[in-house]
This record gives C-alpha cells, structure tokens and sequence, in this order.
C-alpha cells in the first residue's frame, strides 16, 4: 500500500524538483524515491489485508509482483543515465511520469475492486503513450506514440465495456463479491454477458501484455520508442497486465475455467507462433526484442492455462527472469547503439553487436547470459521460468501445448543466438567501448540474478 | 562429499582461470592442469577404494517443493564414465601445451568448465540435475568451437548446437511427463513409475529419449552435424565432442532410456538398431573414401558409436557391458588419433591424405604410437577395442542373426580404412611435405604415452572394468525386467 502513497508523492515532489536550476539532482532522487517506494512495499510482507474501503488488497503476491516492478524500475532509471536527463529534454517530466505510471502498475498488482483495475491501466498506459512520443524530433517515435494510443484507447474502451457487462451480471464491482454471486449461481441462470464481459475485459488486458492476436502494435511501438521507454514497456506493463490477469481470473473467475481455457490456449498458441516465426526473420535488435516479448507473453500465457495452486509462483518467477534478462539486453543495445549513429538515429541492427567481445568483454557476456536466459538455456533463470510454465500446463494435461511451446523455444533459440554470434564471432569495425562504472553495477547486477536464479530458483520460488 | 569434489575441482579451476585473465599463457596452461590432474587423482582414488555394495552418494536439496534435488552418486557405470573424463581432460589441456590460443584463460576455464558439466552428468541421479547438466556440458564446447575453430566454425557449430538443444527439448518434455506422473526427480523412482505408464505413452517417451540422445552421439539419420563440426572445431573441442560428450548420450540411453521406458525400449528397440547398424555401415563405408584424414576418423567415430548404440538397445547384459568398456576405449582411442591428426598437421600443414606419406622414416615413434591407437581403434586382440566390440557384436547376434552378420562387417570395414590411414599417411616414400617432418616432443609424449598404455593393458585386464560395472549394469537389468 505505500509504495502507491509514497510514489504519488514524490511523482509531484519531482516535477517541482524541475523548476531547480540543476538537473543532476533528478536521477539520484528519482532513483531514492523508487527504492524508498521498493522498501516500503516490503512493509506489508505476511500481513494481508484490505486498504481503501475494500478497493484494493495487499498480500505476498501482490507484493511480490509490485517489488519485481519497482526493482526493474529502479534499473530501467539507473540505465536511464546520459539518455534522457540532458538538459535539452524535460527530464522532471520524465521522472514524474514513470513514477506515476509505476503507481498505476502497482494498482493493477492489488485491485480489490474493478475501477481499481481500470484506473491503474489507464494511469500505466496514459504514461506510457506521453513516454513513447517523448522524442519528439524522431518521426518514428511519433508515429509509435500515434499507434500505440489509438489502438490503446481502443483497447480499454473494450476493457470498460466489459467490466460495464460484468457489473451487470454480478451487481458488483468487487472481485470477490463476484466469486461468490458466481458460485451461488446455476450453470443455466448466468446471464450471457457475463461471459461477453470476461472476454472483453481479458481482450483488454491481453492487449496490454502484447499477446497475439493483439500484439500488432508491439514491433512499431517498441521500434519507435526511446529505447529506456522500450524497456519499461517490456517489463514493467508486461508483469502488471499478467498480474492483473492472473488476478481476476485467479480470484474471480476460475470456476469459469472451462470456458475461457480455450481461448487463452488459442492466443497462446498464436503468441508462440507468430512471434518467434517472424523474429526469427529480423534484422533490427530492437525488432528482433519486441517480438521476443510477444513470445513470452504466449509462454506466460501457458501457466494462465495451467493455473493451479503453484500458478502465482510460476507467474512471479517468469516475471522476475524475463525482466531480469530483457532489462540485460536493452541495456547492452542503449550502450552500444549509440557508438554507431546512421542519419542521426542509432544503430539498433544486429549488426551494431559485431565484434562487441573484443571491444567490451564485459557487455558481451552481458548479452550472452541475456540471451541464454531468454532462450531458456539450463544455468540461467530463463530455463526455470520456461519449466515451470511448461510444468503448469502440463499439470492440466496440455502435452500438444508442451510440444508446441517446446518447438518454438527451439526457434526461439535459433534467433537469440544471432546477436551472441555477432559478439563473439564476427568482427566489428569501431572503437572499444568505455563503460563507466555506473552501468558496470547495473547490469553486473541483472547478469548475476540471472545465473544466481538459474542455479538457485529456490530463492524466489520459495517466497510463496 | 567425494562426488561434490569431483564436479567443485574443475569449476574452481574455471572461476580461478577466469579472474587470472590477465596473465601469461604458462599460467593459465598450469592452473588448468593442476587442477585437472588434482580430479584425475580423485577420481583414481574413488576408483580404487570402490565397493559395489556401498555406492559414494551425496544428496543435497535442490528444490524443496517440487522435490527435485542436487542428487549426486556413483556406482560403477558412472564410476567408469567418472575416470574416463578425469583422465582424458588432463590430456586434452596437454595436448595444447605447445600452442598459445588467444584468449588462454577463457579457453582452458571452458574446457574444465565442460569437465565440470560432464562429471556432473555422469553422477546425477536426479534426472534434472541430468538434463541441466547434460545442456549445460553443451555450452563451453560450443564456445571452445565457436571461438577458436576454422573459418566455417560459427555457421557449423550453430548447426550443432541447435540441433542437439532441439533433441533435448523433446527429452524435456519426456521428463516433465514423468515427473507429473512420479511426483518425483529421483531416477530409480521414477523406473517404478515408467512401468505404470500405456505402451503408446511408452513409446512416445523412447522417440523422446532416443531422438535426444542419438543426436549427441551421433546415431544415423541424426548425424549430419556431425562430420563438419568434429573437422571445423579446434583439436581440444573435437577432441571432448568425439571422447566425452558423444559418451553422454550413450550413457543417457543406459542410465535414462532403458530404466523410464522399458516397454518402449522393447517395441522399438530393434528399429533403432537398425537405424544404428546402417549407420555403422554407411559411416564406415564413407570413412574408406575420405581424403580428409581428420573428416575419416570423424566418420570412423560415428561408425563406432552406431555399434555402442545398437548394443544398449539390445538391453542385454553383454550389449551394455560392452558399450561400457568400448565408450572407455573409444574415448580413449580418439583422443588419441584426433591428436595425431593434430601433429601430423601443425608439422605439414595439411591433412589431406593424398599429399601425406613416409612420415614413418622421419619419426618412428610417432608411427609406433600410432599403431597402437589404430590397432586398438580396429579391435585387435588384445587391445582395448577387442573385448567392448567382441561383447557388443554378441549382443547384436543374440538378438539377430542377420544384423549381427552385417555388424560383423564393421570388423573388415575399420581395418580397411585405418590400415588405409595408416598405409597412406606413415608409410611409402617422403614427400615435400613431410622431408622436414620433426620428431615428437616431449609434452606429446606425455600425451601419446599414457594413451598407448591405457589402450594395452585395458585390452590385456579388460576385467579391472567389467568387475567394477557389473553390479550396476545387473541392476538396471532387473529395473527393466522386473514386473
């Protein structure tokens, strides 16, 4: 519950920060205010409860989910240093923005009430399209912030018209007033918008997580946006909206599992498919990443298909992995696609990766662990993400699902071994890359929770 | 806590190589073999104070709620697989003493990196601590090829590496099937389990198993990666691909397929001997046509390792004990010549066949250590290949006549092409190639030397090893059998 007081807070604390004649302050307070807020979270470990006259609740999972959230968001900011705080942009602005959009994510981790959902999506993705124009001198960036808020504003007005229906077949708002309506009620008696409005509101939210058939938007808007806005995207909305949907179908609607299976295994199957068939054919980095996200989406998906007992587990540490490994890569590109400028605009190809062992040994094992971790590759976090996913799904019997998703893990590997092969095995032409010390710890941090998660899953499995 | 030291040696050796980056290349060549010799040591030390009847176990939790845990044991077929990896890898950093690699520290910390991952495979006894290691002893290798291999070797080694990551996948599937049906990791359990399971279901789990591991070894039609990838790859990764890792996969049919899929094994085991022997013939068919003396015993390996296969799936006592004791030979043997190939071409610069000759009027001794290996390689009495061959062709027979008559082929077919080897590359008159041909060095000695005994006295006391294996391999026999 604090770390949304405390992030509304020192969101408007930050934009007043601006009218400072110094900007540096920016970053270290933003960066103090994140992990205040991380902390905070923490306060309420194993004390369960409800907030806000029943709008939202707090317990381990959420708190789980908000912390994976804040850590990545404290990294993305950390990253974010020499891109977006020169003095030219608006970096209050900026600052202000993402702590506002992390308390929308928060929400969407502990929604006791479905306004509170809606809410939170709205506030995460409001911020989200203001940050993907943000550059405005780059066509491409407008473009993407122009795509992502029509077929976004689409997107929740579904969302809405859903949760309008469920409202109308439950007389309720809150989520655990509705499981109870749901189990009192005969099979014959449920009205038909019940079921039209679980449907819209899961349309909605898949939307938000980039699953196929919804996923259109996701390679203009990662392409064109700032890259430290990309990686936001990537992750944070990415564990928010699982959250949510785990959420709401885990508290609400899993008597109903019957019927919505199939259409999470569909949009599964089609994620998988889709994704890594045509990031396979990629030769832009940035590209190549935002269809990684859509396939990891459709694995996500497949614990959603399991969803047992031990779900919120497997969700959480996918979540955690997949951060961990996509903020790595993101990373590695921010750095090194800025040695190489064409029309201006950096190099996000593949290509900008050649020859990056020899000229930073440190960023190219970056990159490797990164890549290992998301093509699930024993040793690395990934690998146990993509099992215990596989094993939920397989707990409710979906072997054709398992086979499926193991096929395409092994196109997925095909496709992260191009930019590890052009680090390690091509040669790059350009100067060696300096690094400061800064990043050094960053992503020497991502790197290491990749591994120690791959040899240890226990550390988080066990929380819950 | 014997077990834990022989995985801990090698990857305390990688770490330590790994932070010396920056010194010289003697350094880095000593820290790996220091460390290696230290796990030959231990491993020699678990070998002889060996009990059957009290197995060395170590068991640690891994994953306390899903029951998996960081199992470790050593029995005698492991034991075997255990001393075989201890042994070659101290010859393997030897036998680039004489080289300097670029990037030394990173090169010798991946060779005992995949040390590590192989002691590992050989030892789990929870089957994900199997298939993590069995992925995990892909990665250096694939590095060491990638990295330091000939001009081809990023697209070759790609090949590889997805096709076996591919074959294992469906091994995980196999897996995670049986753990939800077992609830359990624990291997001897989950032989229980597997019997419980429909005939379909299976069979389906022995295509599993066998696609995943007939690609590692490599078994026909599952090879082409092979042949390039063991001419393109540096000697050191040729050398652990074609002596250590393709043993992964034949230990994985004994130690995994065989126990979790009896009934599989039974229906489609004939067929995937089958497949072997063609493979057997069809390897050493191309074999006799190579010109490429490093691409002939690539071939001439794939033939060996169709034979080891072919006796496991006859799941009978003499098809695996052989397979046992030829994996030891046949490890050691192409360690052996896949190091000759390497001398021959450091001195000359070429292994073509054809523009080779006479090297034996230059260095007798080197043609003495090479007529050990090759006789060993053909199955000459009294030298390691004999008994393994001799056991796995009976096997073959015992199941069936006729392919245990076309096995038998094998026997003409390696003394065809490794006399050939041997006639064309050592003997005749010397060339320009081969007039300046230098003596062997003392390191290769030291290389060649211990190989040249192994291959006698295993051929001369092949019951040191059988004695040690029989125990282990009886009790999966009764796994499969036993209703």
């Amino acid at each position: 519950m604090y770390p949304i007081i405390i992030l509304s807070i020192t969101g408007l604390v930050t934009l007043f920060l601006g009218f400072l004649k110094s900007k540096k302050i920016l970053l270290p307070a933003s960066l103090f205010f994140v992990a205040l807020a991380f902390l905070s979270n923490f306060i309420d470990w194993n004390k369960p409860g409800l907030y806000f006259s029943d709008m939202l609740e707090s317990n381990n999972l959420s708190i789980l989910f908000s912390g994976i959230i804040l850590l990545s968001a404290f990294l993305i900011m950390a990253l974010s240093k020499g891109f977006i705080d020169d003095e030219h942009a608006h970096p209050a602005e900026y600052f202000a923005i993402l702590q506002f959009s992390l308390v929308g994510a928060i929400m969407m981790t502990n929604f006791q009430n479905l306004i509170m959902l809606f809410i939170g999506v709205e506030i995460l993705s409001v911020s989200m399209y203001v940050l993907t124009g943000s550059d405005k001198r780059n066509i491409r960036g407008n473009e993407a912030a122009l795509k992502y808020f029509l077929m976004g504003a689409f997107a929740t007005g579904i969302m809405l018209f859903g949760i309008a229906m469920l409202y109308g077949a439950n007389y309720s708002f809150n989520i655990s007033t509705a499981r109870i309506w749901l189990e009192q009620t005969q099979v014959a008696t449920r009205p038909v918008f019940l079921y039209v409005g679980v449907t819209f509101l899961l349309i909605g939210l898949l939307f938000k997580v980039s699953a196929a058939p919804f996923h259109f938007w996701t390679p203009d808007v990662y392409d064109g946006a700032p890259t430290i806005f990309t990686t936001f995207m990537s992750t944070i909305v990415k564990t928010a909206g699982f959250a949510a949907i785990y959420r709401i179908l885990e508290v609400s609607y899993s008597p109903l599992y019957n019927f919505w299976w199939v259409m999470i295994i569909v949009m599964a199957v089609l994620s998988l498919f889709i994704s890594n068939i045509t990031a396979v054919a990629q030769s832009s980095f940035k590209r190549m990443l935002a269809f990684s996200s859509i396939s990891h989406a459709g694995y996500m998906l497949m614990a959603i298909v399991g969803l047992s007992n031990k779900t919120d587990s497997s969700i959480v540490f996918y979540s955690l992995a997949y951060s961990l490994a996509t903020l790595s890569a993101f990373g590695v590109l921010m750095i090194v696609s800025q040695e190489k400028l064409i029309d201006g605009r950096p190099d996000e190809s593949i290509n900008v990766l050649n020859g990056l062992s020899k000229k930073n040994p440190f960023l190219a094992v970056v990159l490797a662990v990164s890549m290992f971790s998301l093509a699930g590759i024993p040793l690395t976090a990934g690998f146990w993400g993509k099992f215990y996913v596989f094993a939920d799904a397989a707990s409710r019997g979906h072997i054709w699902l398992l086979i499926i998703a193991i096929l395409m893990s092994a196109v997925g590997i095909y496709y992260y071994f191009k930019p590890i092969m052009a680090a390690y095995m091509k040669d790059g032409d350009g100067e060696n890359i300096r690094l400061s010390s800064f990043y050094k710890i960053i992503l020497g941090f991502t790197t290491a929770g990749s591994v120690l998660l791959g040899l240890l899953p226990n550390l988080v499995r066990e929380l819950l | 806590m014997l077990a834990l030291t022989l995985i801990l040696l090698p990857l305390i050796g990688s770490i330590l190589l790994l932070l010396l980056k920056g010194s010289n290349a003697n350094t880095s060549k000593n820290v790996a073999i220091v460390l290696s010799l230290a796990t030959f040591a231990i491993a020699i030390y678990a070998f002889c104070t060996f009990n059957s009847e009290m197995p060395i176990e170590a068991k640690y939790t891994w994953m306390k709620d899903l029951n998996i845990n960081f199992h470790l044991g050593l029995d005698g077929i492991s034991l075997l697989m255990v001393a075989l990896t201890a042994f070659l890898v101290p010859l393997i950093i030897l036998s680039t003493y004489k080289l300097s690699y670029k990037n030394h520290a990173t090169f010798y910390a991946l060779i005992l990196l995949a040390e590590t991952a192989l002691m590992g495979v050989f030892m789990a006894k929870d089957i994900f601590l199997f298939y993590f290691f069995f992925e995990a002893a892909l990665i250096p290798v694939y590095f060491l090829a990638a990295i330091w291999g000939g001009k081809d070797a990023p697209r070759i080694t790609f090949k590889m590496f997805i096709y076996t990551i591919f074959g294992s996948l469906f091994m995980l599937v196999a897996i995670v099937y049986l753990y939800m049906n077992g609830g359990t990791a624990n291997i001897e359990q989950l032989s229980v389990t597997a019997k419980l399971i429909s005939p379909t279901n299976q069979n389906l789990l022995f295509w599993a198993f066998f696609i995943a591991f007939a690609i590692k070894m490599p078994v026909l039609p599952f090879h082409s990666w092979q042949p390039d990838t063991y001419s393109e790859s540096p000697t050191p990764a040729t050398m652990l691909l074609s002596g250590l890792l393709s043993k992964m996969g034949v230990y994985g049919l004994i130690r995994i397929m065989l126990p979790l899929s009896p009934v599989g094994v039974a229906n489609w085991g004939l067929f995937g001997m089958v497949l072997a022997i063609i493979g057997l013939i069809y390897g050493s068919v191309i074999a006799i046509q190579q010109n490429n003396i490093k691409r002939l015993i690539a071939y001439s390996s794939f033939a060996h390792m169709g034979l080891m296969a072919a006796g496991v799936l006859s799941g009978t006592l003499s098809g695996i004990q052989g397979a046992l004791l030829q994996m030891v030979a046949h490890g050691i043997n192409a360690v052996g010549l896949f190091f000759i190939v390497k001398i021959i071409y450091d001195r000359t610069g070429t292994r073509e066949l054809s523009a080779l000759g006479g090297i034996t009027q230059k260095t007798p001794a080197l043609s003495i250590y090479f007529m050990i290996i090759m006789l060993g390689s053909v199955a000459l009495p009294l030298t390691n290949g004999f008994v393994g061959e001799f056991l796995l062709l009976k096997s073959v027979y015992d199941k069936n006549v006729w392919l245990g008559a076309i096995a038998g082929l094998t026997i003409i077919l390696g003394a065809v092409y490794m006399l050939r080897l041997m006639q064309r590359s050592m003997f005749g008159e010397s060339n320009k190639v081969t007039a300046k041909f230098k003596d062997v060095s003392g390191t290769e000695v030291a290389v060649l030397l211990p190989i040249a005994i192994m291959v006698i006295l295993m051929g001369v006391f092949p019951n040191i090893f059988l004695k040690i294996t029989e125990p282990a391999v009886n009790s999966i026999l009764q796994m499969i059998s036993s209703k």
